[in-house]
């Protein structure tokens, strides 16, 4: 178990704020928060691609290399390897070093698992947007990762590629992984998230559970951002 | 003009053809095979004074052939550190000087590209796992298509250059000739139409080069994206 991920007084530049949060194992999370909150700086701190300027970020497990290994992430846009969908999975596995006989198989049951397997051979850049993005969380998920972060991953997708996507971010959550996703979409929240970490200029107002926060949210800025307000204006 | 078609026939001029192609083909090889990762390297690695590197290595791009040639004369001569080898005014010393001139063009091109690349994949592939030299051959195998450009420059400086080859081999009949080092010749000796016909060929071998790498290309990115 890698989990939990304790921030304390975490600063990022002047983006993030002093903030202390914990992220445990268990239902969903939903950063949510509007354009430029710090939704995606927060979920990079997490994942360890931005180093904090202050402040602490902590695994309950201290192997770097396991720490790494049990984490991934999924980007708004996802980068592919100019090469067939199987092989950017592959590619994936052999970085997180598992034996080159297991990767294919590996590589094929997480195709399965997103419903890409007929694609398997078609190059990965020519692959459409959503499939793209399925592609991506199909690498994130051949390692079968304790934690997946995602990152607002439908914010470019049309709604039948969004639709898709959620039902295999939602078997991923059925499957015991805990999922930590970024969004400004609350159709998404409601439907994806347990729980609710109201995000507003790098600061957290509001962890509630989902259904709380939606019918009576306890600040006035989730308030307004609920109804459809730019709180800032 | 009148013997221009009698000047293509001539066993001689195909043999010179084949020889520039066989020097500056295997000089964009080897340079490929070292410059290319060399570039990458320096693309996604960061160290102090790698900007001076960086510099030194575009400004090096600009290196005079002849001055190329005379240094790779001295190593290669009988009193030089590399004399014992015998490599002077042969072909392998031509393969060696137009390697010297075209790894700098190939390198600080290919550093260019993936640096420019590196931007798209740095955190997708940080969040997988690639670090060093495994994330920059990863880039670089990405923009293989690209890089093909990159290798054409290092093969049009090899094949137009003259004072390099001319220095280092010595342009003896039927052993180290090559076309440029032949139009030189033929022009100083005032026969103008073989050295216009040695020109046109010339042109022609690398405008076919050119074709074929563009096409080879062109499928590829269709095929890959």
């Amino acid at each position: 178990m890698i989990l939990p991920l304790q921030l304390s007084e975490v600063t990022y530049r002047d983006i993030i704020k002093p903030l202390t949060l914990e992220i445990a194992a268990g239902p969903s999370t939903i950063i949510l928060g509007a354009n430029g909150a710090g939704k995606s700086v927060l979920m990079r701190l997490m994942h360890g691609l931005l180093a904090p300027t202050g402040g602490r970020i902590a695994w309950h497990e201290s192997d770097p290399a396991r720490v790494r290994r049990l984490q991934a992430m999924v980007f708004q846009r996802p980068v592919m390897l100019r090469r067939s969908a199987l092989a950017n999975v592959v590619y994936a596995l052999a970085l997180a070093g598992v034996p080159a006989l297991e990767r294919e198989p590996m590589a094929r049951a997480a195709l399965d698992e997103v419903g890409l397997s007929y694609l398997a051979r078609r190059p990965a850049r020519v692959l459409s947007g959503g499939e793209q993005q399925r592609l991506a969380l199909a690498r994130a998920w051949a390692l079968h990762p304790e934690v997946i972060f995602l990152d607002e991953p439908t914010a470019s997708l049309d709604p039948s590629a969004t639709r898709e996507i959620e039902a295999v971010i939602r078997a991923f959550d059925a499957s015991g992984t805990k999922v930590v996703m970024a969004t400004h979409n609350l159709g998404q929240a409601r439907r994806l998230g347990d729980e609710v970490i109201y995000l507003h200029q790098g600061r957290v107002l509001e962890r509630t559970p989902a259904e709380r926060f939606f019918s009576q949210p306890a600040s006035a800025e989730a308030a307004a951002f609920i109804r459809g307000e730019l709180p800032w204006v | 003009m009148q013997d221009f078609p009698g000047v293509l026939a001539e066993a001689r001029l195909w043999q010179i053809v084949g020889l520039s192609l066989e020097v500056s083909l295997s000089a964009v090889g080897l340079a490929a095979l070292a410059g290319l990762p060399l570039g990458a390297a320096l693309a996604v690695a960061r160290f102090p004074g790698r900007h001076a590197v960086v510099v030194l290595l575009n400004a090096l791009m600009g290196l005079p052939p002849v001055v190329v040639g005379l240094a790779i004369y001295l190593l290669l001569s009988r009193a030089g550190p590399l004399g014992s080898l015998g490599l002077l005014f042969t072909p392998g010393a031509m393969v060696i000087a137009q390697t010297v001139l075209i790894l700098p063009i190939i390198a600080a091109l290919s550093r260019q590209a993936v640096e420019d690349a590196w931007r798209e994949y740095e955190e997708q592939l940080r969040s997988l796992g690639a670090r060093g030299m495994r994330a920059a051959l990863t880039v670089l195998w990405d923009i293989r298509f690209s890089l093909l450009t990159v290798v054409l420059a290092g093969l049009g400086r090899a094949a137009a250059e003259v004072g390099a080859v001319i220095i280092v081999g010595g342009n003896i009949d039927g052993v180290t000739r090559v076309m440029t080092t032949a139009i030189a010749l033929e022009t100083s000796k005032g026969d103008l139409p073989l050295a216009l016909g040695l020109g046109l060929v010339l042109i022609a071998v690398v405008i076919a080069v050119n074709a074929a790498a563009f096409l080879v290309k062109e499928a590829a990115q269709r095929r890959y994206g």
